[in-house]
């Protein structure tokens, strides 16, 4: 766990890594927590109707900014015994599969979703293999990508690889300050590219985790703001999270009233253009450095500018 | 070097020597027998002696399957601008420099249209020795761009993968190439146009968990390593060894997450057998609509 006193000493530029350990904090707030004191009439939607209930994957109805809302979101535990019954936070196919039969719930009566990621990774066990942990997420991704109503996603935690991004298939996508979105974890990074995870920390700087990278990447929409890390503030960054996403999700509900058929037909097309813009490439072949600049594709709508490194390229 | 995909246009490169064609190997590894003058292994890098199906690049892959010169590439020149500015040991750009230099090739994933026993398709296939097969966001990009050519022509998408999982040197970009290409896939799920799904040794992580599990069909090839955690991350988090074949095209097949396993020399024939049921114009219904066959003949394999 973080040393209060050493992160306190560098409050004022946390590194990646301080970000990393802020994020996983044992005493930050979780989706139960958000849960609870931003929504009412939680109706939890349990099983996925072929194996089992998944714990560390949660999700029902309840009532958020005045409107029935489908929530799903990643549960870590408090304390060591109920960590080990939501399995850290890392889902199982059984996990993702109750997500997307929920995300289709939600689509069929027009409710909103909302989720929240905070989860180290799927998990990696053998039973998880063997029910399809792959396809299971897979088909999350389909599902979400596809999804006939709005959906805004926020990251509270961690925000591990396939296993985060299974329900962040959203049409806008939050993180808070302190938390950070990775295709893989710092130590693994580390262990992959220097065989060495005891260099975690110089991974999450390369790796580019953090809310302000992406953002700056236009890869996600808005950082909600922690003016004191959210475990030592939890109702700030609970109130910050709550009022972010009831805005984006009237701006959303606003653009695209869920049961227009029309309008769910342009929110289909635009989260499809949303995707379908991440990447950075050039049409041509490198060698030719000055000429061939045309080619390549800002983040998104251009709006957090091209990708860092067009500027060099064509300097 | 055999010049099998008569390109109309210019090639965006000369057509490379195969990865795997220039240092064949005198024995199989696995059965230890000569593959000198082993034809199958020459065609289909499979040893004739024990079925051992061994490394095949994506260019002598795509030469082994479809119909002789009828392949023609697209999107060749797509190359990554390496958005994170990503430096390791080294700079990633020097990386992909060397990477193209030794493959020939952009990136990780060949596309392009082709016949297949006389069926058009639009085909994606990943070679594995280029960074590993792993998907950054060229190849999310291309295979996103085989998928929307598939639906707007509605011809069959056929992906051939072979993947450790994510590029980890693109970061974010990578982990979004899997909801950039399900999204895609979904698109053509819904217009109706079928995608076939072929794994093969390796598949595991990011390409695994999007548009390789999300075929209409899925088959792999015997003995292929498929699972979405790799068997060393597994193991390290059993904190103990796997048990032999968890991760095997076997054991999927055992516990229903892909339809068929085919090897790889059948694959042409199988192939051809399963796209005519989604594109045939001969449909009559003028007849007793069957013909009785004996029933030796029906048989079973
Ligand atoms: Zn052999």
């Amino acid at each position: 766990m973080i040393d209060v006193a050493e992160h306190s000493a560098v409050a004022a530029t946390p590194t990646a890594w301080d970000r990393v350990k802020l994020a996983r904090h044992s005493e930050r707030p979780h989706f139960l927590d958000y849960l609870e004191a931003l929504t009412t009439d939680w109706v939890e939607l349990h099983g996925d109707r072929a194996f089992g209930d998944d714990r560390a994957l949660i999700g029902g109805l309840a009532t958020f900014d005045g409107q029935t809302v489908m929530v799903l979101g990643h549960q870590k535990g408090n304390d060591t015994k109920e960590n080990i019954a939501r399995n850290f936070g890392m889902a199982r196919p059984e996990g993702y599969r109750k997500a997307e039969r929920l995300m289709r719930h939600a689509e069929k009566f027009g409710f909103p979703l909302i989720t929240f990621i905070d989860t180290p990774g799927a998990e990696p066990g053998i039973g998880s293999e063997e029910r399809g942990q792959g396809t299971a997420i897979a088909e999350s991704l389909l599902t979400m990508a596809d999804l006939g109503v709005p959906s805004v996603a926020v990251v509270i935690g961690e925000g591990g690889s396939g296993g985060a991004l299974a329900i962040g298939v959203a049409d806008r996508l939050l993180m808070l300050e302190n938390t950070i979105y990775a295709v893989a974890s710092p130590e693994a990074c580390a262990a992959i590219l220097w065989k060495d995870a005891g260099r975690a920390a110089e991974a999450a700087e390369t790796m580019r985790i953090t809310a302000a990278d992406l953002a700056a990447f236009g890869i996600i929409d808005e950082v909600v703001p922690e003016a004191s890390p959210a475990h030592e503030r939890p109702k700030d960054a609970i109130q910050g999270t709550g009022a972010a996403l009831a805005r984006h999700l009237r701006e959303l509900t606003a653009e695209f009233p869920p049961h227009d058929a029309g309008a769910i037909e342009r929110l289909r097309a635009a989260r499809y253009e949303r995707f379908r813009r991440i990447g950075a490439w050039r049409e041509a072949e490198p060698t030719t450095r000055h000429s061939d600049e045309g080619g390549i594709s800002a983040p998104r709508n251009g709006r957090s500018g091209e990708p860092r490194e067009s500027a060099q390229r064509s300097g | 070097m055999r010049r099998f995909f008569g390109f109309r246009s210019a090639p965006a490169f000369a057509i490379p020597p195969d990865v795997a064609s220039d240092d064949v190997p005198p024995s199989c590894p696995r059965c230890g027998v000569s593959l000198v003058e082993d034809a199958r292994y020459e065609r289909y890098r499979v040893c004739s002696a024990c079925g051992a199906h061994l490394a095949i690049g994506s260019r002598r892959r795509i030469a082994a399957l479809v119909d002789e010169g009828s392949f023609r590439e697209t999107d060749a020149k797509l190359f990554s601008a390496d958005p994170l500015s990503f430096t390791d040991d080294a700079p990633y750009r020097l990386r992909l420099d060397e990477q193209r230099r030794v493959t020939g090739q952009a990136d990780a994933l060949i596309t392009g249209t082709a016949g297949l026993h006389g069926h058009k398709i639009v085909l994606a296939a990943l070679d594995f020795a280029f960074m590993g097969g792993s998907m950054g966001l060229v190849v999310g990009e291309k295979l996103v761009r085989a998928a929307e050519l598939a639906r707007e022509r509605r011809i069959p998408l056929l992906s051939i993968v072979a993947s450790g999982g994510a590029r980890m040197q693109e970061g974010m970009y990578s982990l979004l190439q899997m909801a950039k290409t399900a999204a895609a896939i979904q698109r053509l799920h819904a217009a109706g146009v079928p995608y076939v799904s072929v794994l093969t040794h390796p598949t595991t992580g990011g390409v695994f968990a999007s548009f390789a599990s999300l075929g209409d069909v899925i088959v792999a090839e015997p003995g292929a390593l498929i699972g979405f955690a790799g068997p060393r991350v597994v193991e390290h988090f059993l904190g103990r060894p796997l048990p032999p074949g968890s991760h095997s095209a076997e054991f999927l097949l055992e516990h229903g997450m892909i339809d068929a396993i085919v090897p790889r020399a059948e694959l042409p024939a199988t192939l051809g057998t399963l796209l005519r049921h989604y594109t045939r114009s001969d449909a009559r219904h003028d007849g007793p609509g069957y013909e009785l066959r004996e029933p030796a003949a029906i048989g079973h394999d």
